[in-house]
């Protein structure tokens, strides 16, 4: 399957090196602690210019979700399923559900992470229902 | 601090060209016409333009246009950013530079080829992602939500489920704009009104919040409007309209079409900053405004326009609409001429000729006693007043 590969800028070039090594990393100040993602070069908090890299849980509950029908990405199988997770760390991304029946997608049902391998090397985050 | 902008400038003219799927002829002749066409409803002459103000996304410059119609010296010109939230910022820039002395006539135009040319309503790639222009798209295209329904859908899903809305109740905002526009012989769905059961058959483009017919057109044509201070109402050739309030909001954590960062996102928090600039720039409240044209690139946001600027409380805009508030006769006519579903797509400035029409007494679908227009497109708006 093929899939757009993402625009990185040197801002979010840590996102993505976690993502092609199969880890979820969320950006966080390293003066007052608070989380931010998208990622940015200060923490709109303190404005600290310094900040670390946490490895996120993977888990989280579906926010919103869409299954486009107009111009699809090539899915292969069942339509490809667009999410916004909220992760339990507070941050909202976009991401795509799999393997969830689309009569069952529910808001705020649990998922977690896993990273899925595209066409020309491109690796990305997917969300699946969490495991019980 | 209270806004110098309310009641010193007017809208002084209205132009357009004819709306179409392919227009025949380039984006700046399009926009060359409309200016003229906009000048010549004011009365006055390029040569009295001294200022101009468009998108960031329109592709006629200022100095090609002031070329091929004449304009002779601008002391002002600016553009307003991120698409159709541009539609009454616009204005505020004009109004502002009026107010501020910078300008005394100032020319507005939006004109595009955006059907037979570069359509908006296909996937976008990661090459017309600027970094200025779109900042968070970049992190959806890879995950195939690539164009405006997608961006938007994944917002307005949410405001479903939160307030038990469904794709049927967005329909009757379908209607109701399809009717406006069968009576506009201007509008591209002239004479072709939709029934409920048309929208509820209609493909479905995001599932499961837009249908083919939540959708606005692509179009090409243009807009334009001259901005004039209001000392100059003497001379203009036909009348008026008072700009009685104009405002644009950005909020932390926004985005462009897409909502997805604030707290909640089952409304849109920048209309009701909007809405709060609007109420208190013109001392007026919701009761007072006799017709409203929103922006409605898809006919979920109509909702939220009508609760965040109070005309309904929350979750009620379903209810409002089924009422028949929004139709002829209705406590608030919407969208008179078609809006972006109806009418044409011409980024939301046609909706500003509309409310100028409504308060001349000019439209085709004309309101009764029409005393002030509120104008809205998300990141922007305006309330406009009948000049007496
Ligand atoms: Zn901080």
């Amino acid at each position: 399957m093929k899939r757009t590969a993402p625009l990185i800028t040197r801002d979010d070039q840590f996102f993505w090196d976690g993502v092609a090594a199969g880890e979820l990393r969320l950006q966080r100040c390293a003066r007052c602690n608070r989380m931010r993602h998208p990622p940015a070069p200060v923490c709109p908090f303190c404005h600290s210019l310094d900040w670390r890299v946490d490895r996120a849980s993977g888990r989280g509950t579906l926010y919103s979700y869409v299954i486009p029908r107009h111009t699809p990405i090539e899915s292969g199988g069942d339509p490809v399923v667009v999410a916004l997770i909220e992760l339990e760390e507070g941050a909202r991304l976009v991401s795509n559900l799999s393997g969830a029946a689309i009569d069952e997608i529910r808001n705020g049902m649990p998922v977690e992470v896993f990273f899925a391998d595209f066409e020309n090397g491109l690796r990305l985050h997917q969300f699946r229902p969490a495991r019980r | 601090m209270a806004s110098a902008i309310p009641d010193r400038a007017l809208i002084a003219g209205i132009g357009q060209t004819e709306f179409s799927r392919n227009s025949g002829r380039s984006e700046l002749q399009l926009a060359a016409e409309a200016s003229l066409a906009a000048l010549d409803d004011a009365g006055l002459e390029p040569a009295d333009v001294d200022g101009m103000v468009t998108y960031t996304l329109d592709s006629s410059g200022e100095l090609e246009l002031m070329r091929i119609v004449g304009v002779k010296e601008l002391s002002y010109y600016s553009r307003a950013p991120y698409g159709g939230a541009a539609t009454c910022a616009v204005v505020m820039h004009a109004a502002a530079a009026i107010a501020a002395g910078a300008a005394n006539v100032v020319l507005i135009y939006r004109a595009f080829n955006e059907r037979s040319g570069r359509r908006f309503g296909l996937p976008q790639g990661p090459a017309q992602v600027s970094p200025s222009g779109s900042f968070w798209w970049r992190w959806y295209i890879p995950f195939g939500l690539d164009t405006p329904a997608k961006w938007a859908a994944l917002h307005f899903q949410r405001y479903m489920h939160a307030y038990g809305v469904t794709n049927e109740d967005f329909g009757h905002y379908s209607v109701a704009c399809r009717s406006y526009a069968a009576a506009n012989p201007n509008a591209y769905f002239y004479q072709r009104p939709i029934t409920l059961e048309e929208h509820q058959n209609s493909r479905w483009i995001v599932e499961p919040v837009l249908r083919l017919l939540d959708c606005c057109q692509e179009s090409d044509g243009g807009v334009a409007l001259v901005i004039t201070g209001r000392e100059r109402a003497r001379d203009l050739r036909r009348p008026p309209a008072r700009i009685a309030a104009a405002a644009q909001c950005a909020l932390w954590g926004g985005d462009i079409v897409s909502d997805y960062y604030h707290d909640d996102i089952a409304g849109m928090p920048e209309i009701g900053a909007i809405g709060r600039q609007l109420w208190t720039q013109s001392g007026l409240r919701p009761r007072d405004i006799q017709a409203a044209m929103l922006y409605d690139h898809f006919s979920p946001i109509v909702f939220m326009h009508l609760e965040e600027f109070g005309f309904c409380g929350r979750g009620e805009a379903r209810d409002f609409i089924q009422s028949g508030n929004i139709g002829p006769g209705g406590s608030l006519p919407v969208n008179t001429h078609g809006g972006l579903l109806g009418e044409a797509y011409i980024h939301g400035v046609n909706h500003i000729n509309e409310a100028v029409r409504q308060l001349r007494g000019a439209a085709v679908n004309q309101v009764s006693d029409v005393e002030h227009v509120l104008v809205s497109a998300g990141m922007s708006g305006l309330i406009l007043g009948r000049w007496s």
